[in-house]
């Protein structure tokens, strides 16, 4: 790929989606785009960029960004956060929230669904919890990775990965050989939309618990900073926040802080000062 | 070092499943059906196990019930790893002390979710 295109489709993303296109990345275009690039008729990636620089449609401009997006998850990602979620979180909100028995909840990328349904499954579970109404927002900018969550089918290989087989069992309907589907009571316990980090979100309203993790490892620091002051402003003042193990706030936004001995947790940072 | 019994009458799936443990460094033993396993619980008993159902001589699920009576026998952790798929299988295969299960066919990346689910990895 010539160094042009390169730096057009780099500008192209982070404009529109805030994404990082950096060079040790550009092994991902070919593999990716190509098969964007015939869908559209464009005959190449060449071709493609071009018609990204001249006319593009709509739906070019989606498909190259849904291409480019990085959809890796699991149930349970990680184990450690649904942890810290069930004992730490939910332990506090569930006492800060008695009065009036509601909670909101936001996967701000939620991809094909397996980190919104393993929520649901944590609170469907949790007897404290019992009458209380729960509501799950569940983003992604990929419309075409939300209309597979939104199937809540799954594959023997996904439901697999980090899923206890107990659970798998109480909570998803096995179809066939191949397909297990996440039982209507969880289903409809998530709600997907698709948003955009970069656009306004205001439309999510006041949330008690964000998880946004392993997203912003994608953008650059400015970015970063603008999506974190934006998260703040949807999260209560004794909200929390979960970013992936490998993202920190700390030098990209003040806006949070890190809630001691809860690695991934954040807080903001007046409650802190409120605890001193 | 930790232990791990492989329990397959396919000597290509204990040594898929062999190359995929590796990184997790345990010392492996191997059986062919469930009595050759049986006779190696009783004198070295493992830390984990990955038990095939469908065997001859001795099958998975005889196996697990007979493990689980010997003395000792309810350390090892259990992971049944077998085509036998159904609803009530794997809750026959739960009941009798497993304890987690995995689908065949599997990769390496569902065998490490498992091993760290049952707190082997």
């Amino acid at each position: 790929m010539i160094s042009t295109d390169f730096e057009f489709l780099a500008g192209f993303l982070k404009t529109n989606s805030g994404l990082t296109l950096t060079p040790d990345k550009a092994y991902l275009i070919e593999s990716r785009l190509q098969p964007i690039a015939a869908k559209h008729g464009k005959g190449d990636v060449a071709g493609l960029i071009n018609a990204l620089r001249t006319f593009p449609t709509q739906d070019l401009r989606r498909d190259v960004i849904e291409a480019m997006t990085t959809n890796e998850t699991s149930f349970f990602r990680d184990t450690k956060p649904f942890d810290i979620f069930k004992s730490e979180v939910l332990g506090k909100l569930v006492t800060a929230r008695a009065a009036r028995k509601s909670l909101r909840i936001w996967c701000a990328a939620a991809s094909s669904g397996q980190e919104p349904y393993s929520i649901a499954i944590l609170l469907k579970d949790d007897p404290r919890l019992a009458g209380w109404k729960i509501d799950l927002v569940a983003t992604d900018i990929d419309t075409s990775i939300l209309a597979k969550a939104t199937t809540g089918r799954y594959s023997k290989f996904e439901v697999q990965r980090g899923m206890p087989i107990q659970l798998l069992m109480k909570h998803f309907t096995k179809l066939n050989d191949d397909t297990w589907e996440v039982k209507p009571e969880i289903r409809s316990m998530v709600s997907f939309r698709q948003l955009n980090l970069l656009e306004d979100f205001s439309t999510i309203g006041t949330v008690d618990v964000v998880f946004c993790r392993n997203v912003l490892i994608y953008f650059d620091a400015a970015t970063k900073g603008g999506v974190l002051g934006k998260i703040s402003r949807r999260l209560s003042d004794d909200g929390y926040l979960f970013l992936g193990g490998a993202e920190t706030v700390l030098g990209v936004s003040d806006a949070f802080e890190p809630s001691t001995g809860n690695r991934g947790l954040y807080v903001k940072p007046q409650r802190l000062a409120q605890a001193a | 070092m930790k232990s791990f019994l492989l329990v397959d009458d396919s000597a290509i799936i204990r040594k898929l499943a062999k190359r995929m443990l590796a990184k997790h460094g345990y010392e492996f033993s191997e059986a062919e059906n469930g009595a050759v396993a049986l006779m190696i619980c009783r004198t070295d008993m493992p830390n984990g196990i990955l038990l095939d159902w469908n065997m001859p001589v001795m099958d998975g699920l005889a196996f697990i019930r007979e493990l689980r009576r010997l003395p000792g026998g309810d350390q090892p952790k259990v992971l049944f790893c077998t085509t036998e798929c159904e609803m009530d299988k794997i809750e026959t295969a739960m009941g009798a002390g497993a304890d987690e299960f995995i689908m065949k066919p599997f990769d390496e990346e569902i065998l490490s979710s498992k091993l760290e689910l049952v707190g082997l990895a």
